[in-house]
């Protein structure tokens, strides 16, 4: 009779016999193909030269109940890493795969915290937690400084100490904490938290005596480097010795050396500042002194220089005086421009004037005027003797020579109208009868008409 | 003023002083100057010399964090 599973069936009976028989094992081999879904656990191959096997790991990564003695990993995963890893096999079988469920993981080669602490150191240095630009100044005189340290050993004393010697009116406050072990980080980042709740802390000093880097676990913690990071209050770290590198010292705002130094860093010499506040305090009173001794001399020189308003009065006068007198000057200095210019018209107009013309002229009338009488003159006798002629000829027609053969004109009187009709008379009118030798009246005396 | 940090006092106490050395202030405002720089003085001393200090320790109780006096063990 032969035996027939269902792959199910199969699958979980694999599944079975392979988790009973690997429940805890550790496998050597390189990470490949690593892959981190969103989910954020980690999935890869670990494979050797001749095989491979697929892996995982859980982002919670479970307490790893058959490993107790190990730590929790510290570390990330590298594509290439050679790693021991710590688990059990697992068949997922809806695929009938079967895995590496890993639990815990070491590095081959170099030491598991060693490596941590440098991945960790390159990540937050990519990220920019020691980036100089976050590093807050440290008060120069703190008025309370809080100490997050362990309450007993050589290192609270000494911070104490050089604290009281330096300065010994400051307040310290003191967060104990434990510096070692897996309780450390959370009780420091507790620690630093508390100090900003308390308030009034100027700064904060983070300390720890020397030792292994196991020893200084708690200070290459991610946890207790982001709070410094966070811290609003300036931290120191003085951790260790002064060999002695950790996360806390890259990320806090100061590393001190060591704890003592850190104190001393924190604490100026009070006698110091004393002295320097003295000598600040006696120059601004030597310059008050001198500023007052300026400000009189500049008094003293400003009323020397300070003058009487009639001077101005007398300036202005001068001023005025030579004005004019420029100005007087000016004016003779145009007349003596102008008057050649005057003088030379004069001579072209004396030049242009119509006395000569007005004299040609009185000559040619005066020929001319001469020349009209000479012509008159010829005229006239010319005409005289025309006149003479006719007056001989006239003569012999003149009524005179009538008259002078016996002839009379009588005329009417008193009109003189000649009588050419016996009509023109009448009886008693008297008439003027001229004859040639004179005239002489008469009176009608009888009218006939023919 | 009664807040003010130290530093700051200090720090504005050498500013005042280096202003009034460089000598280009008015009288007005030289005598300001001079009034703060001695109250900024008074002040500092009073801090350098304030209170005995206090060594304390932070401690968790059930009503919170109290700070109690730390008494150091000597050796």
């Amino acid at each position: 009779m032969k035996q027939i599973f269902t792959v199910t069936e199969l699958n979980e009976n694999v599944k079975r016999l392979l988790e009973a028989s690997f429940d805890a094992l550790w496998v050597e081999g390189e990470v490949s193909n690593l892959r981190r879904p969103a989910s954020g656990h980690a999935y890869f191959i670990l494979k050797d030269e001749k095989s491979q096997i697929r892996a995982v790991i859980f982002r919670s990564l479970p307490v790893a109940r058959q490993f107790p003695w190990a730590r929790p990993m510290q570390f990330e995963l590298e594509e290439g890493m050679s790693v021991i890893c710590g688990g059990r096999l697992s068949v997922y079988h809806p695929r009938g795969e079967y895995q590496l469920i890993v639990e815990v993981v070491e590095p081959k080669g170099l030491g598991a915290l060693q490596k941590a602490f440098e991945q960790l150191k390159a990540r937050l240095q990519a990220e920019g937690l020691f980036d100089p630009v976050h590093k807050k100044r440290i008060p120069f005189l703190p008025q309370r400084v809080g100490v997050i340290t362990s309450p007993t050993g050589a290192v609270i004393r000494d911070i104490l100490h050089i604290t009281a010697r330096r300065f010994p009116s400051v307040d310290i406050l003191i967060a104990p904490v434990r510096v070692q072990g897996s309780e450390a980080p959370p009780e420091i980042i507790r620690a630093i938290a508390d100090m900003h709740a308390v308030g009034n802390i100027d700064v904060i000093i983070l300390a720890r005596g020397g030792g292994s880097l196991e020893d200084l676990a708690a200070f290459n913690d991610e946890g207790v480097a982001r709070e410094i990071f966070r811290s609003r209050i300036p931290v120191i770290s003085a951790i260790g010795h002064e060999i002695d590198y950790t996360i806390a010292d890259f990320v806090a705002d100061l590393r001190a050396p060591t704890p003592s130094a850190a104190a001393e860093l924190v604490m100026p010499v009070k006698k110091e500042i004393v002295a320097s506040l003295e000598t600040l305090r006696s120059r601004l009173i030597n310059c008050m002194l001198r500023m007052g001794e300026k400000v009189q001399g500049k008094v003293t020189s400003l009323k020397g220089r300070l003058r009487d308003p009639r001077r101005a009065i007398h300036d202005f006068r001068i001023l005025v005086d030579d004005r004019t007198e420029r100005l007087m000057l000016s004016l003779d200095h145009v007349r003596a421009m102008q008057r050649p210019k005057l003088l030379n018209l004069e001579i072209r107009l004396h030049h242009a004037t119509p006395i000569s013309q007005i004299r040609d002229r009185q000559l040619a009338l005066e020929s001319l005027r001469k020349s009209v009488i000479a012509g008159w003159q010829t005229i006239v006798g010319r005409l005289r003797m025309r006149m003479e002629t006719s007056a001989a000829v006239l003569d012999t027609l003149s009524p005179l020579s009538v008259l002078r053969r016996g002839y009379g004109i009588i005329r009417t009187l008193p009109e003189g109208i000649i009588v050419k009709n016996a009509a023109a008379v009448t009886v008693d009118s008297k008439v003027d009868v001229k004859v040639s030798s004179g005239s002489f009246h008469a009176k009608v005396t009888e009218v006939k008409q023919e | 003023m009664a807040k003010e940090k130290f530093e700051e006092a200090l720090g504005k106490l050498e500013e005042i002083v280096k202003r009034m050395e460089s000598g280009d202030m008015s009288l007005e405002e030289s005598l300001r100057a001079f009034e703060e720089g001695i109250k900024l003085a008074r002040l500092c001393s009073r801090k350098l010399d304030e209170a005995e200090r206090r060594v304390e320790i932070l401690l968790k109780q059930e009503e919170g964090l109290v700070v109690k006096p730390f008494q150091v063990e000597e050796e």
